[in-house]
């Protein structure tokens, strides 16, 4: 398998990271959207998601993190990226994904802004 | 003269299949010290035209071909398949829309073009009804 994928989930009292690690395709990327729909669903709608392990990120993975963001919108919450790199930074603005959540170079960040 | 390196490679379309010739352009863009930006640009536009290719061609032999050359101050990438070949309104994304979403401008399927052209510095599409071939330069970076 060329593509080797892993989701982390850390769960804390107001909001959630989810942890991306491998090629975020359609396959890593209906894992994530499964994981962040359960978070939403659950009453989490504070959510960062950290990209810092994801190098490779196709227009059908970010065609997936804009269904994500759509969803918390229907919920009012708030998705915080972090750990992109210039090139994925660049190509999310170019996507309009930076009008409708945050971009932040860290966790920590990310966390203090949702 | 500058040292040029041609490389054929031709990959089935299996899914991750595009990451053995984004790997393969990587490779080659580190030999002539591309910088890791353009370096993952040049993946990046190589897997959205691999990915092009597998969803879009209806390709009867479902390969695609790529034929990597790259020189002291560039990177030109070729892709090709035996489909049927594309039409105006694939090439703008409207034909790959399907529902809208909340926000227009949050389009959800349709960019991959938009982000080979953004990445690259010359893109070139050749469509007929027997097959498409996308080509791209990136250029090295002067420090």
């Amino acid at each position: 398998m060329l593509n080797k994928f892993d989701i982390q989930i850390r769960e804390a009292k107001e909001h959630a990271i989810i942890e991306t690690t491998g090629y975020l395709n359609d396959a890593l990327g209906e894992q994530l959207s499964e994981k962040a729909q359960e978070l939403i669903q659950g009453g989490c709608t504070q959510l960062v998601i950290n990209l810092e392990k994801t190098t490779l990120i196709n227009s059908i993975g970010i065609s997936i993190l804009i269904e994500i963001i759509e969803a918390l919108e229907e919920r009012e919450g708030t998705l915080n990226f972090c750990g992109l790199s210039s090139t994925q930074e660049r190509t999310f603005r170019m996507m309009a994904i930076a009008k409708y959540a945050g971009i932040f170079p860290d966790e920590e960040s990310a966390v203090a802004n949702l | 003269m500058s040292d040029e390196h041609k490389v054929l490679l031709t990959i089935p379309m299996y899914p991750d299949m595009e990451l053995a010739a984004a790997k393969t352009g990587s490779v080659l863009a580190e030999l002539k010290d591309f910088n890791e930006e353009a370096v993952e640009e040049i993946q990046l536009a190589i897997i959205e035209t691999c990915i092009n290719a597998s969803e879009h061609s209806q390709s009867e032999d479902k390969e695609v071909h790529i034929q990597f050359l790259v020189t002291d101050d560039q990177l030109q990438v070729k892709i090709t398949d035996r489909g049927v070949g594309i039409t105006a309104d694939t090439l703008d994304g409207s034909r790959l829309l399907g529902t809208a979403g909340v926000h227009p401008d949050l389009r959800k399927r349709g960019r991959g073009l938009q982000i080979i052209k953004a990445l690259m510095d010359e893109v070139m599409i050749e469509s007929s009804p027997n097959g498409t071939t996308v080509s791209f330069t990136k250029k090295k970076a002067t420090e």
